[in-house]
């Protein structure tokens, strides 16, 4: 074995290189994040600040904390929601289904694939006329979007289990309902953990039906951080300290749940 | 660990499926039937409050949607709102700026909000066709003309200025301040090192751009697209004069004549001094080249004045300012200016806003602080700088054309009708073509025909 | 052999989602389609039927055709791209290397920020200015004694497009790689084990037999580029703001429909777009389907 990772190792140089591409960007980010605003300059860009202050990262908290609250009011019930509801459909699509559910299938992932630009209107006009405006609406634009995602992860996990799992727990008169719930459930973790993520980021990451749908008091975070940059003149520092800020959450979840993701793809929710 | 998390999970499961399935059981009668759903229910419950309050009184508050989000623009709305919250201490102001692109995604957020029938109670737009060909035509404004008489701003504001804020003689919006468009930035220093002076023809112009052509420094800095709109409508005055400038807006002035099109062939040639890497500069990018030493010119607004002084460079020494060559005596403005919603939900609220905005208070809290200068013609001068105080005299006293860039002369569809025809000429330099375009956008969404 | 009871409870529990998606997808592309046909233009709607008039402008329109020849380079750099890069690093972070875990991070996590983060970062990074005014990679190249690699991106003529589908690569190539490695650790070691028995080289073993049992992450792979690609909006405007060179069919539709309030005209852009997506995506739903199937 010793061997055999000895001849590999030329493959760090590979990817060493790639680490530092994939590096650049954030180097950049945090770089600028500590200069101040007469230090910002393409042409010394790359340059290291003269000083660590924290100056920046404290002011873009300062105007991006009631946000971040939003978000995170926002994102964790709509991702939860959103995955159980998948959870549930990929349950029944693949496992119980019933005449039809094979067209019903491709017709919830067909809304995967829509241009979200072409349908804000009838969106924010459906939304007022139902009254659902605000942080209420936009978590519900998310969880009824991110239904496609999360039932198509689902039920290609549960379609990859076999029919005998459940066989038996009906021989032994076991509900529907208490068959997804004893046996199916403690299984999807893994599953779960990557609609999770996904829901999380994308949701977390959205502008474009935050800022339609929410007033300025809920805005969440992309909002804000969006408008720090003003329209005329940006201060550069403070908008890259405030970028990182916005992004710390997402980057945390996938450093710290990064092999779980990667797990929970490996478990089958992907196949097809 | 994962048992916790599957029982946490679980619960909020049965929650759900319970109310879902009470939800989904439901006749199909999507929107009557969603305020039934758990969601709405609750927040029902939060939003009472609000709307408790809205209906006791209409003056209780006031929404102001604007896209002023960052720097100067910013401060000098909250210096405003200050003057405002001094005012009428009793209404709440409610700020709505959205940023994005020039007021891009704001106009969008305006728009699907208007057609949703949720108006803010007052917003932002460009004085002029902008308001008039989109929100005055869609019905959405209300005249102002009783708070003129009332407020007695006839007087205060520039006669020039009245007609083009009217639509069939009534007005639709208060003017906060004044943007000049036509202003060429230049570096003193790099004009006296190579003998020029300030052109004010365009053959002066070409001839300074030659010789600086021939050094290491770029003639004329440009930004990303919009500002190559902004120089192209500097040039159409510069070379048409502004009677014939102005005739392209009313119809007066042929589109297909060789006068435009000389005009359209000045602006390639000027384009021909520009830097290589325009496409990818903001206007910032582009004014920082001037005041750094890099390029002689940039035509610019005068926001960029603003952003000089932030960056600490000192007027007349590290910038100077003249209007655009073949513009001397012009002054091509725009304006920021505020509505009154036609079914505005706060409406003794928008109207107190609105004669903030008017007021000689308000607008010496915002000008000076934004870096324009007022729309009124009695503020103290001496509340503004050196190139601020030249504008506020040439205001004054030179001829007034509108800007097509920022919404002054023509409606939102022909504005980016232009717009586009400016990008395809950028690709393939085709002057015919443009031509030929910008005919073509008159026809569709302008007066032509 | 379901209890009736069950059957209808099936039914039930996943109604609320067919309802949902029926009106908030399904509904809206109807609204949409209704839009396209007709004549409106401004503020306030007007359904006065125009017909085909709108496909037909677009047809017409050199605009349009710029947005058609963007999105096939960008579709074409960004997906082979990411798809390649994405494979070649699955396959590097496949041979048990130490430090796996950390590689695996750092590749993927541009997923976890968004464009309007990364699209001025890029924007900075791919600054085409020259001489003394040199910044970014290119500045980076020149002081690395790399200046062949200097170049102009996103300001190329024609080929501009390709530098922003970079950036895309940058973001979504972590993900592929995901998606690939989860899938070669799916792969049977005797499988392997066999082929190495019979001589066969390592480049053969992933040509002949890693290859095609991974066909279906390809085909995954595929779609989620492919539809990501064909919607680009956000990234173009964070790098390089609103140009005509670098127009796609999204902006297009955007700024029609927002800063133009030619409504009609942008809601046709918005279904032409989503026919390309189905024509992308109809034949994979029905070669999964199948495949189940015959399973």
């Amino acid at each position: 074995m010793s061997r055999l990772n000895l001849r590999k190792n030329w493959l760090y140089i590979p990817l060493i290189g790639l680490t530092i591409f994939y590096l650049i960007p954030m180097y950049l980010i945090l770089v600028t994040g500590f200069k101040s605003f007469d230090e910002i300059d393409l042409q010394t860009m790359w340059q290291l600040p003269q000083g660590i202050a924290f100056d920046n990262y404290i002011e873009a908290y300062n105007q991006l904390a009631p946000y971040l609250k939003n978000s995170f009011k926002l994102v964790i019930p709509a991702a939860l929601i959103s995955s159980i509801l998948g959870s549930i459909n990929g349950f029944v699509l693949s496992k119980w289904k019933f005449r039809g559910a094979d067209i019903i299938f491709p017709f919830i992932l067909f809304g995967m694939f829509i241009p979200y630009q072409s349908i804000i209107i009838p969106l924010v006009q459906f939304m007022s006329a139902a009254g659902l405006t605000g942080l209420w609406g936009l978590g519900i634009a998310h969880i009824i979007y991110g239904l496609p995602i999360t039932t198509l992860t689902f039920r290609n996990y549960y379609a990859s289990l076999p029919q005998e799992l459940l066989e038996a727990a009906k021989i032994d008169g076991a509900s529907m309902l208490g068959i997804y719930r004893h046996i199916l459930l403690p299984i999807s973790i893994p599953s779960f953990v990557v609609v999770l993520i996904w829901q999380f980021t994308s949701a977390w990451n959205d502008f474009l039906f935050a800022v339609i749908l929410t007033g300025n008091t809920e805005w969440p975070i992309t909002v804000a951080l969006n408008n720090m940059a003003g329209s005329q003149i940006i201060s550069w520092n403070v908008q890259m300290a405030g970028s990182l800020i916005a992004a710390l959450p997402t980057l945390l979840v996938y450093i710290f749940l990064g092999r779980y993701f990667l797990r929970g793809l490996m478990a089958g929710s992907l196949k097809g | 660990m994962s048992k916790k998390i599957l029982y946490s999970l679980l619960a909020m499961l049965i929650l759900t499926a319970f109310v879902l399935t009470a939800c989904g059981s439901a006749p199909a009668e999507p929107a009557a039937e969603d305020t039934t759903s758990e969601e709405a229910e609750v927040e029902e419950v939060e939003e009472v409050e609000e709307v408790e309050e809205a209906e006791e009184a209409d003056a209780s508050e006031v929404e102001v949607f604007s896209w002023w989000t960052g720097g100067g623009e910013a401060a000098g709305l909250e210096a405003m709102i200050e003057v405002f919250n001094a005012e009428y201490p009793d209404i709440e102001f409610i700020n709505a700026a959205v940023a994005g692109g020039a007021g891009t995604n704001a106009r969008a957020v305006l728009a699907t909000r208007l057609q949703a029938g949720d108006p803010p109670d007052s917003w932002q737009g460009h004085a002029g066709q902008e308001l008039i060909g989109t929100y005055v035509a869609g019905n959405q404004i209300q005249s102002l003309n009783e708070m003129y008489d009332a407020e007695g701003w006839i007087d205060v504001m520039p006669e020039t200025l009245i007609p083009l804020i009217s639509y069939e003689g009534d007005i639709y919006s208060v003017p906060v301040n004044i943007h000049r468009a036509n202003v060429i930035w230049y570096n003193p220093a790099i004009l006296e090192e190579n003998g020029l002076e300030v052109p004010t023809t365009m053959d002066e112009w070409f001839a300074a751009m030659d010789t600086l052509q021939a050094t290491e420094v770029i003639p004329l800095a440009l930004g990303e697209q919009w500002t190559q709109l902004h120089l192209f409508e500097t040039v159409l005055l510069g070379s048409l004069g502004s009677d014939a400038y102005d005739g392209l807006w009313d119809g007066s002035t042929d589109w297909s004549s060789p006068e435009v099109a000389a005009a359209i062939d000045d602006f390639a040639k000027v384009l021909t001094y520009t830097n290589s890497d325009s496409a990818s500069l903001s206007w910032q990018d582009a004014s920082q080249l001037v005041v750094n030493g890099d390029a002689a010119f940039n035509v610019m607004g005068d926001w960029a004045e603003g952003y000089f002084r932030e960056l600490g460079m000192v007027p007349n020494e590290d910038y100077g300012w003249a209007p655009v060559p073949g513009s001397v005596g012009v002054f091509q403005f725009l304006s920021d200016s505020f509505t009154l919603a036609a079914d505005a939900p706060h409406a003794e609220g928008a109207e107190a806003w609105l004669k903030t905005a008017g007021s000689k208070d308000g607008q010496e809290a915002f000008n000076p602080v934004k870096g324009s200068i007022c729309a009124r013609t009695d503020c103290d001068p001496e509340l503004f700088g050196v190139y601020l105080q030249s504008a506020m005299e040439d205001w004054g006293s030179n001829t007034v054309s509108g800007s097509l860039t920022h919404g002054v002369v023509a409606n939102d569809s022909w504005k980016s009708e232009i717009d586009t025809a400016l990008g395809l000429f950028l690709i393939d330099q085709d002057a015919e073509a443009f031509q030929t375009a910008l005919l073509d956008a008159c026809v569709s969404s302008g007066p032509c025909q | 052999m379901f209890k009736n009871k069950d059957k209808y409870l099936s039914v039930i529990l996943v109604s609320p989602s067919i309802l949902a998606i029926l009106i908030f997808v399904y509904g809206f592309i109807a609204w949409s389609i209704r839009v396209s046909l007709s004549k409106w233009k401004g503020l306030n709607p007007d359904f006065t039927w125009a017909g085909f008039e709108n496909y037909v402008n677009l047809f017409y329109d050199p605009r349009f055709h710029i947005d058609i020849r963007n999105t096939v380079i960008f579709t074409l750099v960004f997906v082979l791209g990411s798809l390649i890069l994405g494979f070649l690093m699955a396959v590097m972070l496949d041979q048990g290397l130490r430090g796996e875990g950390f590689f695996r991070s750092i590749f993927l996590f541009p997923m976890a920020i968004s464009y309007i983060v990364t699209g001025v970062v890029w924007r900075w990074l791919m600054n085409p200015a020259e001489g003394s005014r040199m910044s970014g990679l290119n500045l980076l190249f020149t002081s690395l004694n790399l200046d062949f690699l200097v170049n102009e991106w996103y300001t190329t003529p024609y080929w501009g497009i390709a530098a922003i589908a970079l950036a895309a690569i940058w973001q979504m190539s972590g993900y592929t790689m995901a998606l690939y490695l989860a899938g070669l650790r799916a792969v049977p070691g005797e499988l392997r084990e066999a082929a190495r028995i019979d001589g066969a080289s390592e480049v053969e073993i992933y040509r002949r037999i890693i290859l095609p049992i991974l066909t279906p992450v390809t085909l995954g792979v595929l779609i989620i580029l492919g539809h990501t690609s064909l919607k680009v909006f956000d990234l173009i405007i964070a790098v390089a703001g609103k140009q005509l060179s670098l127009d796609v069919p999204a902006i297009y539709m955007w700024q029609t429909t927002f800063d133009g309030l030619f409504y009609a005209r942008g809601a046709a852009i918005g279904i032409l777009l989503l026919i390309s997506v189905a024509v992308l995506i109809i034949p994979y739903i029905r070669y999964t389907t199948k495949m189940e199937t015959e399973l």
